[in-house]
Protein backbone atom coordinates (compact mmCIF):
# COMPACT_ATOMS: atom_id res chain seq x y z
CA UNK A 1 0.00 0.00 0.00
CA UNK A 2 1.13 3.13 -0.84
CA UNK A 3 -0.34 6.32 1.12
CA UNK A 4 0.53 9.86 -0.09
CA UNK A 5 -1.27 12.24 2.68
CA UNK A 6 -0.57 15.49 1.67
CA UNK A 7 -1.05 17.84 5.20
CA UNK A 8 -1.18 21.61 5.45
CA UNK A 9 1.51 21.22 8.20
CA UNK A 10 4.89 23.09 8.18
CA UNK A 11 7.79 22.16 7.47
CA UNK A 12 8.01 20.19 4.32
CA UNK A 13 8.48 16.26 5.29
CA UNK A 14 9.01 12.96 3.94
CA UNK A 15 8.24 10.31 6.45
CA UNK A 16 9.27 6.56 5.59
CA UNK A 17 9.26 5.31 8.87
CA UNK A 18 5.75 5.67 9.21
CA UNK A 19 4.19 3.95 12.60
CA UNK A 20 2.40 1.92 10.12
CA UNK A 21 4.49 -0.50 8.23
CA UNK A 22 4.45 -0.39 4.35
CA UNK A 23 3.09 3.55 4.18
CA UNK A 24 4.89 6.67 2.67
CA UNK A 25 3.73 9.86 4.28
CA UNK A 26 4.50 13.45 2.59
CA UNK A 27 4.05 16.04 4.68
CA UNK A 28 3.32 19.81 3.65
CA UNK A 29 3.69 23.39 5.49
CA UNK A 30 0.38 24.57 6.58
CA UNK A 31 -1.94 27.21 4.55
CA UNK A 32 0.88 26.48 2.02
CA UNK A 33 -0.93 27.74 -1.44
CA UNK A 34 -1.27 24.69 -3.91
CA UNK A 35 2.33 25.34 -6.24
CA UNK A 36 4.01 24.45 -3.02
CA UNK A 37 2.26 21.60 -2.42
CA UNK A 38 2.79 20.61 -5.72
CA UNK A 39 6.67 21.94 -5.06
CA UNK A 40 6.70 19.44 -2.27
CA UNK A 41 5.35 16.47 -3.53
CA UNK A 42 7.79 16.85 -6.58
CA UNK A 43 10.40 17.35 -4.44
CA UNK A 44 9.69 14.46 -2.41
CA UNK A 45 8.44 11.87 -4.96
CA UNK A 46 11.79 11.10 -6.25
CA UNK A 47 13.00 9.77 -2.66
CA UNK A 48 9.67 8.05 -2.10
CA UNK A 49 10.59 4.01 -1.55
CA UNK A 50 8.14 1.58 -2.08
CA UNK A 51 8.30 -0.86 0.73
CA UNK A 52 7.31 -3.83 -0.28
CA UNK A 53 6.11 -5.91 2.64
CA UNK A 54 2.51 -6.25 3.00
CA UNK A 55 1.10 -4.32 4.85
CA UNK A 56 -1.93 -5.07 7.09
CA UNK A 57 -3.83 -2.44 5.66
CA UNK A 58 -7.11 -0.78 7.29
CA UNK A 59 -11.08 -1.68 6.60
CA UNK A 60 -11.20 0.34 3.96
CA UNK A 61 -8.55 -0.94 1.76
CA UNK A 62 -9.14 -4.57 3.30
CA UNK A 63 -5.59 -6.29 2.45
CA UNK A 64 -5.27 -7.96 -0.41
CA UNK A 65 -8.97 -9.02 -0.94
CA UNK A 66 -8.12 -12.15 -2.75
CA UNK A 67 -6.86 -14.26 0.17
CA UNK A 68 -9.66 -12.76 2.30
CA UNK A 69 -11.20 -16.38 3.15
CA UNK A 70 -14.69 -14.93 4.57
CA UNK A 71 -15.69 -14.57 0.54
CA UNK A 72 -14.64 -17.67 -0.52
CA UNK A 73 -18.39 -19.22 0.32
CA UNK A 74 -20.14 -16.69 -1.63
CA UNK A 75 -17.66 -16.21 -4.57
CA UNK A 76 -17.62 -19.85 -5.34
CA UNK A 77 -21.02 -20.63 -4.33
CA UNK A 78 -22.45 -17.94 -7.00
CA UNK A 79 -19.30 -19.16 -9.42
CA UNK A 80 -20.94 -23.14 -9.36
CA UNK A 81 -24.14 -21.40 -10.16
CA UNK A 82 -23.08 -19.34 -13.14
CA UNK A 83 -20.94 -21.92 -14.76
CA UNK A 84 -23.96 -24.25 -14.37
CA UNK A 85 -26.33 -22.03 -15.63
CA UNK A 86 -23.73 -21.11 -18.65
CA UNK A 87 -23.10 -24.72 -19.63
CA UNK A 88 -26.58 -25.50 -19.89
CA UNK A 89 -27.71 -22.31 -21.85
CA UNK A 90 -24.68 -23.43 -24.07
CA UNK A 91 -25.16 -26.83 -23.92
CA UNK A 92 -28.47 -26.97 -24.38
CA UNK A 93 -29.82 -23.90 -26.91
CA UNK A 94 -26.41 -21.67 -27.99
CA UNK A 95 -24.42 -24.60 -29.58
CA UNK A 96 -26.76 -27.20 -30.81
CA UNK A 97 -27.75 -23.78 -33.04
CA UNK A 98 -24.11 -22.72 -33.93
CA UNK A 99 -23.64 -26.12 -34.98
CA UNK A 100 -26.58 -26.59 -37.05
CA UNK A 101 -26.08 -23.30 -38.25
CA UNK A 102 -22.50 -24.54 -39.72
CA UNK A 103 -23.84 -27.50 -40.43
CA UNK A 104 -26.29 -25.96 -42.65
CA UNK A 105 -24.22 -23.71 -44.65
CA UNK A 106 -21.66 -26.30 -44.88
CA UNK A 107 -24.62 -28.38 -46.61
CA UNK A 108 -25.81 -25.27 -48.38
CA UNK A 109 -22.32 -24.87 -49.83
CA UNK A 110 -21.95 -28.11 -50.82
CA UNK A 111 -25.16 -28.34 -52.65
CA UNK A 112 -24.29 -25.39 -54.67
CA UNK A 113 -20.86 -26.74 -55.68
CA UNK A 114 -23.22 -29.94 -56.49
CA UNK A 115 -25.56 -28.28 -58.88
CA UNK A 116 -22.80 -25.59 -60.26
CA UNK A 117 -20.95 -29.00 -61.53
CA UNK A 118 -24.49 -30.52 -62.91
CA UNK A 119 -24.99 -27.58 -64.34
CA UNK A 120 -21.45 -27.57 -66.18
CA UNK A 121 -22.05 -30.81 -67.23
CA UNK A 122 -25.47 -29.69 -68.52
CA UNK A 123 -23.71 -27.15 -70.35
CA UNK A 124 -20.87 -29.48 -71.88
CA UNK A 125 -23.61 -32.19 -72.89
CA UNK A 126 -25.65 -29.24 -74.94
CA UNK A 127 -22.19 -27.88 -76.34
CA UNK A 128 -21.50 -31.42 -77.47
CA UNK A 129 -25.74 -31.71 -79.18
CA UNK A 130 -25.06 -28.58 -80.47
CA UNK A 131 -21.91 -29.65 -82.08
CA UNK A 132 -22.96 -32.94 -83.51
CA UNK A 133 -26.17 -31.01 -84.55
CA UNK A 134 -24.33 -28.60 -86.46
CA UNK A 135 -22.26 -31.33 -87.79
CA UNK A 136 -24.70 -33.34 -89.31
CA UNK A 137 -26.59 -30.06 -90.33
CA UNK A 138 -23.61 -29.30 -92.25
CA UNK A 139 -23.03 -32.75 -93.77
CA UNK A 140 -26.74 -33.04 -95.03
CA UNK A 141 -26.22 -29.18 -96.35
CA UNK A 142 -23.19 -30.65 -98.48
CA UNK A 143 -25.39 -33.65 -99.86
CA UNK A 144 -28.28 -32.04 -100.86
CA UNK A 145 -26.02 -29.50 -102.45
CA UNK A 146 -24.15 -31.93 -104.25
CA UNK A 147 -27.69 -33.45 -105.57
CA UNK A 148 -28.56 -30.33 -106.66
CA UNK A 149 -25.33 -30.05 -108.23
CA UNK A 150 -25.87 -33.41 -109.98
CA UNK A 151 -29.62 -32.55 -111.42
CA UNK A 152 -28.62 -29.57 -112.65
CA UNK A 153 -25.77 -30.80 -114.20
CA UNK A 154 -27.71 -33.38 -115.91
CA UNK A 155 -30.65 -30.61 -116.38
CA UNK A 156 -27.57 -28.80 -118.30
CA UNK A 157 -26.21 -31.88 -120.44
CA UNK A 158 -29.95 -32.56 -121.51
CA UNK A 159 -30.58 -29.25 -122.46
CA UNK A 160 -27.26 -28.80 -124.05
CA UNK A 161 -27.75 -32.04 -125.67
CA UNK A 162 -31.07 -30.70 -127.18
CA UNK A 163 -29.47 -27.37 -128.45
CA UNK A 164 -26.55 -29.69 -130.35
CA UNK A 165 -29.29 -31.85 -131.55
CA UNK A 166 -31.40 -28.57 -132.80
CA UNK A 167 -28.65 -26.52 -133.96
CA UNK A 168 -27.58 -29.68 -135.95
CA UNK A 169 -30.88 -30.19 -137.52
CA UNK A 170 -30.87 -26.59 -138.19
CA UNK A 171 -27.37 -26.90 -139.97
CA UNK A 172 -28.39 -29.71 -141.99
CA UNK A 173 -31.66 -27.76 -143.00
CA UNK A 174 -29.28 -24.95 -143.78
CA UNK A 175 -26.75 -26.77 -145.65
CA UNK A 176 -29.97 -28.74 -147.90
CA UNK A 177 -31.28 -25.63 -148.71
CA UNK A 178 -28.08 -23.64 -149.75
CA UNK A 179 -27.46 -26.62 -151.52
CA UNK A 180 -31.07 -26.56 -153.34
CA UNK A 181 -30.21 -22.91 -153.51
CA UNK A 182 -26.60 -23.35 -155.30
CA UNK A 183 -28.67 -26.22 -157.77
CA UNK A 184 -31.33 -23.74 -158.56
CA UNK A 185 -29.16 -21.20 -159.42
CA UNK A 186 -27.50 -23.50 -161.08
CA UNK A 187 -29.86 -24.57 -163.00
CA UNK A 188 -31.22 -20.73 -163.73
CA UNK A 189 -27.14 -20.01 -165.00
CA UNK A 190 -27.63 -23.14 -167.33
CA UNK A 191 -30.98 -21.87 -168.81
CA UNK A 192 -29.87 -17.94 -169.03
CA UNK A 193 -26.94 -19.62 -170.99
CA UNK A 194 -28.84 -21.81 -173.47
CA UNK A 195 -31.42 -19.19 -174.10
CA UNK A 196 -28.55 -16.51 -174.58
CA UNK A 197 -26.72 -19.25 -176.80
CA UNK A 198 -29.91 -19.53 -178.58
CA UNK A 199 -30.41 -15.80 -179.31
CA UNK A 200 -26.76 -15.50 -180.27
CA UNK A 201 -27.20 -18.37 -182.77
CA UNK A 202 -30.18 -17.23 -184.07
CA UNK A 203 -28.69 -13.45 -184.10
CA UNK A 204 -26.14 -15.17 -186.40
CA UNK A 205 -28.56 -16.54 -188.51
CA UNK A 206 -28.54 -20.40 -187.68
CA UNK A 207 -31.17 -22.42 -186.51
CA UNK A 208 -30.25 -23.00 -182.76
CA UNK A 209 -30.69 -27.05 -182.45
CA UNK A 210 -32.10 -26.90 -178.27
CA UNK A 211 -29.78 -30.13 -178.23
CA UNK A 212 -26.50 -29.34 -179.64
CA UNK A 213 -27.07 -25.79 -177.54
CA UNK A 214 -27.49 -27.72 -174.52
CA UNK A 215 -24.39 -29.93 -174.97
CA UNK A 216 -22.16 -26.75 -175.63
CA UNK A 217 -23.51 -24.53 -172.47
CA UNK A 218 -23.08 -27.88 -170.29
CA UNK A 219 -19.66 -28.61 -171.68
CA UNK A 220 -18.28 -24.62 -170.98
CA UNK A 221 -20.18 -24.79 -167.28
CA UNK A 222 -18.32 -28.13 -166.79
CA UNK A 223 -14.68 -26.47 -167.98
CA UNK A 224 -15.78 -23.39 -165.70
CA UNK A 225 -16.44 -25.20 -162.53
CA UNK B 1 -3.71 6.33 6.42
CA UNK B 2 -4.47 6.72 10.37
CA UNK B 3 -4.43 10.21 9.41
CA UNK B 4 -6.35 9.47 5.75
CA UNK B 5 -9.57 11.35 7.34
CA UNK B 6 -7.33 14.45 8.58
CA UNK B 7 -6.48 15.79 4.72
CA UNK B 8 -7.83 15.91 1.11
CA UNK B 9 -4.38 14.06 0.08
CA UNK B 10 -3.94 11.47 -2.65
CA UNK B 11 -4.78 8.35 -1.18
CA UNK B 12 -4.16 4.98 -3.16
CA UNK B 13 -6.39 2.16 -2.87
CA UNK B 14 -5.48 -0.18 -5.84
CA UNK B 15 -6.95 -3.43 -4.50
CA UNK B 16 -10.31 -1.62 -2.96
CA UNK B 17 -11.57 -2.84 -6.38
CA UNK B 18 -11.33 -6.68 -5.54
CA UNK B 19 -13.44 -6.20 -2.42
CA UNK B 20 -16.53 -8.46 -2.17
CA UNK B 21 -19.33 -6.69 -0.79
CA UNK B 22 -22.92 -7.78 0.11
CA UNK B 23 -25.23 -5.79 -2.52
CA UNK B 24 -28.24 -5.01 -0.05
CA UNK B 25 -26.66 -4.22 3.26
CA UNK B 26 -23.19 -2.78 4.34
CA UNK B 27 -21.15 -4.50 6.53
CA UNK B 28 -20.75 -3.65 10.22
CA UNK B 29 -17.04 -4.85 11.71
CA UNK B 30 -16.33 -7.95 12.26
CA UNK B 31 -18.88 -8.76 9.93
CA UNK B 32 -18.44 -11.33 7.05
CA UNK B 33 -19.75 -12.02 3.67
CA UNK B 34 -22.67 -15.17 3.80
CA UNK B 35 -22.11 -17.71 1.14
CA UNK B 36 -25.81 -17.27 -0.25
CA UNK B 37 -25.89 -13.65 -0.03
CA UNK B 38 -25.94 -11.54 -3.17
CA UNK B 39 -22.91 -9.36 -3.58
CA UNK B 40 -21.18 -7.60 -6.16
CA UNK B 41 -19.58 -11.31 -7.39
CA UNK B 42 -23.05 -11.68 -8.21
CA UNK B 43 -23.87 -8.70 -9.75
CA UNK B 44 -21.13 -9.47 -12.39
CA UNK B 45 -21.71 -12.79 -13.11
CA UNK B 46 -25.09 -12.26 -13.78
CA UNK B 47 -23.95 -9.87 -16.46
CA UNK B 48 -21.44 -12.47 -17.74
CA UNK B 49 -24.40 -14.99 -18.18
CA UNK B 50 -26.61 -12.13 -19.59
CA UNK B 51 -23.71 -11.51 -22.01
CA UNK B 52 -22.69 -14.93 -23.00
CA UNK B 53 -26.48 -15.19 -23.62
CA UNK B 54 -26.60 -11.74 -25.70
CA UNK B 55 -24.04 -13.16 -28.12
CA UNK B 56 -24.67 -17.02 -27.94
CA UNK B 57 -28.71 -17.17 -27.91
CA UNK B 58 -29.92 -14.13 -28.85
CA UNK B 59 -27.39 -13.38 -31.24
CA UNK B 60 -27.75 -16.66 -32.94
CA UNK B 61 -31.42 -16.13 -33.57
CA UNK B 62 -31.94 -15.65 -37.08
CA UNK B 63 -30.29 -18.91 -37.50
CA UNK B 64 -28.78 -17.07 -40.52
CA UNK B 65 -27.75 -18.89 -43.18
CA UNK B 66 -25.86 -15.83 -43.91
CA UNK B 67 -24.61 -14.78 -40.76
CA UNK B 68 -25.09 -10.87 -39.57
CA UNK B 69 -22.27 -9.13 -37.16
CA UNK B 70 -23.37 -10.38 -33.57
CA UNK B 71 -23.71 -13.95 -35.34
CA UNK B 72 -20.35 -13.74 -36.77
CA UNK B 73 -18.57 -13.21 -34.14
CA UNK B 74 -20.61 -16.09 -32.15
CA UNK B 75 -19.81 -18.60 -35.11
CA UNK B 76 -16.01 -17.54 -35.08
CA UNK B 77 -16.17 -18.11 -30.57
CA UNK B 78 -17.81 -21.86 -31.47
CA UNK B 79 -15.18 -22.33 -34.65
CA UNK B 80 -12.39 -21.02 -32.78
CA UNK B 81 -12.70 -23.24 -29.51
CA UNK B 82 -14.24 -25.99 -31.79
CA UNK B 83 -11.36 -26.09 -33.50
CA UNK B 84 -8.79 -25.66 -30.73
CA UNK B 85 -10.17 -29.09 -28.94
CA UNK B 86 -10.11 -30.77 -31.95
CA UNK B 87 -6.98 -29.64 -32.79
CA UNK B 88 -5.31 -30.51 -29.40
CA UNK B 89 -7.59 -32.96 -27.95
CA UNK B 90 -7.97 -34.91 -30.55
CA UNK B 91 -11.50 -35.93 -32.12
CA UNK B 92 -12.89 -37.81 -28.88
CA UNK B 93 -12.08 -34.44 -26.96
CA UNK B 94 -14.99 -33.25 -28.87
CA UNK B 95 -17.12 -33.91 -26.62
CA UNK B 96 -16.39 -32.17 -23.73
CA UNK B 97 -16.63 -29.03 -26.16
CA UNK B 98 -19.65 -27.65 -24.63
CA UNK B 99 -17.54 -27.93 -21.27
CA UNK B 100 -14.68 -26.16 -22.53
CA UNK B 101 -16.48 -23.49 -23.98
CA UNK B 102 -18.17 -22.51 -21.35
CA UNK B 103 -15.00 -21.61 -19.11
CA UNK B 104 -13.63 -19.90 -22.13
CA UNK B 105 -17.04 -17.48 -22.37
CA UNK B 106 -17.17 -17.36 -18.75
CA UNK B 107 -13.30 -16.47 -18.28
CA UNK B 108 -13.54 -14.22 -21.57
CA UNK B 109 -16.62 -12.44 -20.43
CA UNK B 110 -15.59 -12.04 -16.90
CA UNK B 111 -12.42 -10.45 -17.93
CA UNK B 112 -14.12 -8.09 -20.63
CA UNK B 113 -16.67 -7.17 -17.98
CA UNK B 114 -14.28 -5.92 -15.33
CA UNK B 115 -12.90 -3.55 -17.68
CA UNK B 116 -16.12 -1.64 -17.47
CA UNK B 117 -15.44 1.59 -15.59
CA UNK B 118 -16.51 0.75 -11.99
CA UNK B 119 -16.91 -2.99 -12.93
CA UNK B 120 -15.57 -5.98 -10.66
CA UNK B 121 -13.28 -8.34 -12.04
CA UNK B 122 -14.24 -11.83 -10.81
CA UNK B 123 -11.60 -13.81 -12.65
CA UNK B 124 -9.19 -11.41 -10.97
CA UNK B 125 -10.12 -13.81 -7.60
CA UNK B 126 -8.00 -16.82 -6.88
CA UNK B 127 -10.99 -18.60 -5.36
CA UNK B 128 -12.63 -18.39 -8.67
CA UNK B 129 -9.87 -19.44 -11.13
CA UNK B 130 -8.85 -22.27 -8.07
CA UNK B 131 -12.11 -23.56 -8.43
CA UNK B 132 -11.98 -22.97 -12.56
CA UNK B 133 -8.77 -24.81 -12.34
CA UNK B 134 -9.73 -27.45 -9.97
CA UNK B 135 -12.69 -28.78 -11.48
CA UNK B 136 -10.54 -29.01 -15.29
CA UNK B 137 -8.12 -31.17 -12.69
CA UNK B 138 -11.01 -33.34 -11.14
CA UNK B 139 -12.48 -34.12 -14.92
CA UNK B 140 -9.19 -34.12 -16.82
CA UNK B 141 -7.88 -36.58 -13.51
CA UNK B 142 -10.92 -38.64 -13.39
CA UNK B 143 -11.45 -38.87 -17.24
CA UNK B 144 -7.75 -40.08 -17.77
CA UNK B 145 -8.51 -42.81 -15.15
CA UNK B 146 -11.66 -43.84 -16.82
CA UNK B 147 -10.81 -44.26 -20.32
CA UNK B 148 -7.13 -45.86 -19.24
CA UNK B 149 -7.62 -47.31 -16.07
CA UNK B 150 -3.96 -47.83 -14.44
CA UNK B 151 -2.15 -47.27 -17.94
CA UNK B 152 -3.30 -43.44 -17.27
CA UNK B 153 -0.20 -43.43 -15.05
CA UNK B 154 1.93 -44.34 -18.10
CA UNK B 155 2.06 -40.39 -18.14
CA UNK B 156 4.53 -40.25 -15.25
CA UNK B 157 6.31 -43.33 -16.85
CA UNK B 158 8.39 -42.20 -19.59
CA UNK B 159 8.66 -44.91 -21.61
CA UNK B 160 11.28 -43.29 -24.32
CA UNK B 161 13.61 -42.08 -21.55
CA UNK B 162 16.63 -44.16 -20.45
CA UNK B 163 15.41 -46.81 -17.69
CA UNK B 164 17.86 -45.53 -15.26
CA UNK B 165 15.99 -42.11 -15.47
CA UNK B 166 12.72 -42.63 -15.29
CA UNK B 167 12.02 -42.51 -11.70
CA UNK B 168 13.41 -39.53 -11.31
CA UNK B 169 11.33 -38.08 -14.18
CA UNK B 170 8.36 -40.00 -12.83
CA UNK B 171 8.39 -37.44 -9.81
CA UNK B 172 9.29 -34.72 -11.91
CA UNK B 173 6.29 -35.34 -14.00
CA UNK B 174 3.62 -35.96 -11.22
CA UNK B 175 4.80 -32.76 -9.41
CA UNK B 176 4.28 -31.08 -12.57
CA UNK B 177 1.11 -32.76 -12.44
CA UNK B 178 0.23 -31.25 -9.26
CA UNK B 179 1.18 -27.91 -9.85
CA UNK B 180 -0.69 -27.57 -13.19
CA UNK B 181 -4.02 -26.50 -11.16
CA UNK B 182 -1.71 -23.87 -9.04
CA UNK B 183 -0.29 -22.37 -12.40
CA UNK B 184 -3.73 -22.46 -14.26
CA UNK B 185 -5.31 -20.32 -11.59
CA UNK B 186 -2.75 -18.28 -10.23
CA UNK B 187 -2.18 -16.93 -14.34
CA UNK B 188 -5.19 -16.21 -14.60
CA UNK B 189 -6.05 -14.58 -11.69
CA UNK B 190 -2.50 -12.72 -10.93
CA UNK B 191 -2.87 -11.56 -14.31
CA UNK B 192 -6.04 -9.62 -14.68
CA UNK B 193 -5.43 -8.47 -10.80
CA UNK B 194 -1.82 -6.86 -11.45
CA UNK B 195 -3.33 -5.30 -14.48
CA UNK B 196 -6.30 -3.87 -12.75
CA UNK B 197 -4.17 -2.86 -9.65
CA UNK B 198 -1.44 -0.85 -11.64
CA UNK B 199 -4.42 0.85 -13.88
CA UNK B 200 -5.90 2.22 -10.37
CA UNK B 201 -2.74 3.31 -9.39
CA UNK B 202 -1.95 5.09 -12.58
CA UNK B 203 -5.75 6.17 -12.36
CA UNK B 204 -4.45 7.29 -8.60
CA UNK B 205 -2.22 9.46 -9.63
CA UNK B 206 -3.99 11.51 -12.16
CA UNK B 207 -5.41 13.64 -8.75
CA UNK B 208 -1.77 15.16 -9.36
CA UNK B 209 -1.88 18.42 -11.76
CA UNK B 210 1.54 17.56 -13.13
CA UNK B 211 1.75 14.51 -13.79
CA UNK B 212 -1.78 13.92 -14.59
CA UNK B 213 -1.20 13.89 -18.62
CA UNK B 214 1.08 11.10 -17.99
CA UNK B 215 -1.26 9.34 -15.41
CA UNK B 216 -4.30 9.37 -18.20
CA UNK B 217 -2.02 8.58 -21.06
CA UNK B 218 -0.76 5.31 -18.72
CA UNK B 219 -4.08 4.55 -18.37
CA UNK B 220 -5.22 4.82 -22.28
CA UNK B 221 -2.38 2.11 -22.53
CA UNK B 222 -2.83 0.11 -20.05
CA UNK B 223 -6.63 -0.18 -20.90
CA UNK B 224 -5.81 -1.10 -24.37
CA UNK B 225 -2.67 -3.72 -22.99
CA UNK B 226 -5.65 -5.24 -20.01
CA UNK B 227 -7.96 -5.95 -23.40
CA UNK B 228 -5.38 -7.51 -25.07
CA UNK B 229 -4.57 -9.66 -21.82
CA UNK B 230 -8.44 -10.36 -21.41
CA UNK B 231 -8.31 -12.41 -24.45
CA UNK B 232 -5.10 -13.65 -24.01
CA UNK B 233 -5.68 -15.30 -20.81
CA UNK B 234 -9.04 -16.31 -21.87
CA UNK B 235 -7.54 -17.97 -24.67
CA UNK B 236 -4.47 -19.06 -22.60
CA UNK B 237 -6.61 -20.78 -20.02
CA UNK B 238 -8.82 -22.55 -22.73
CA UNK B 239 -5.76 -24.29 -24.96
CA UNK B 240 -4.27 -25.24 -21.51
CA UNK B 241 -7.44 -27.07 -20.70
CA UNK B 242 -7.55 -28.50 -23.58
CA UNK B 243 -3.69 -29.70 -23.50
CA UNK B 244 -4.47 -31.21 -20.15
CA UNK B 245 -7.62 -33.28 -21.44
CA UNK B 246 -5.05 -34.42 -24.34
CA UNK B 247 -3.37 -36.06 -21.44
CA UNK B 248 -6.18 -37.69 -20.15
CA UNK B 249 -6.90 -39.20 -23.77
CA UNK B 250 -3.86 -40.10 -25.13
CA UNK B 251 -1.82 -40.52 -21.93
CA UNK B 252 1.06 -42.11 -24.01
CA UNK B 253 3.16 -39.63 -25.28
Amino acid sequence: MITLLQQTTAPVAVETTSPEAGAVTITVPPGSSPPSVEAAIEGALPTVTMPMTTAPAPESAGGIPQIDFTTFGNQIFWLILTIVASWWVLSRVALPRIGGVLADRQNAISGDLGAAEEFKRKARDAESAYEKALAAARSEAQGIAAEQKAGVQAEIDAAIAHADAEIAARAAESERRIGEIRESSLDDARSVAREVTAELVRAFGGQPDEASVTAAVDRRLQAAS
Amino acid sequence: MATEGEATGLVFHPMDQFIVTPLFRTLGPGETVNWYEPTNVTLWMAFIVLAIIALMVWGTGGRGLIPNRVQSIAEMAYGMVHKMVDDVAGHEGVKFFPYIMTLFLFVLFANLLGLVPLGFTVTSHIAVTAVLALAVFVTVTGVGFARNGASFLKLFWISSAPLALRPVLAIIELISYFVRPVSHSIRLAGNLMAGHAVMKVFAGFAAVLWIAPVSILGVVAMYGFEILVAFIQAYVFTILTCVYLKDALHPHH
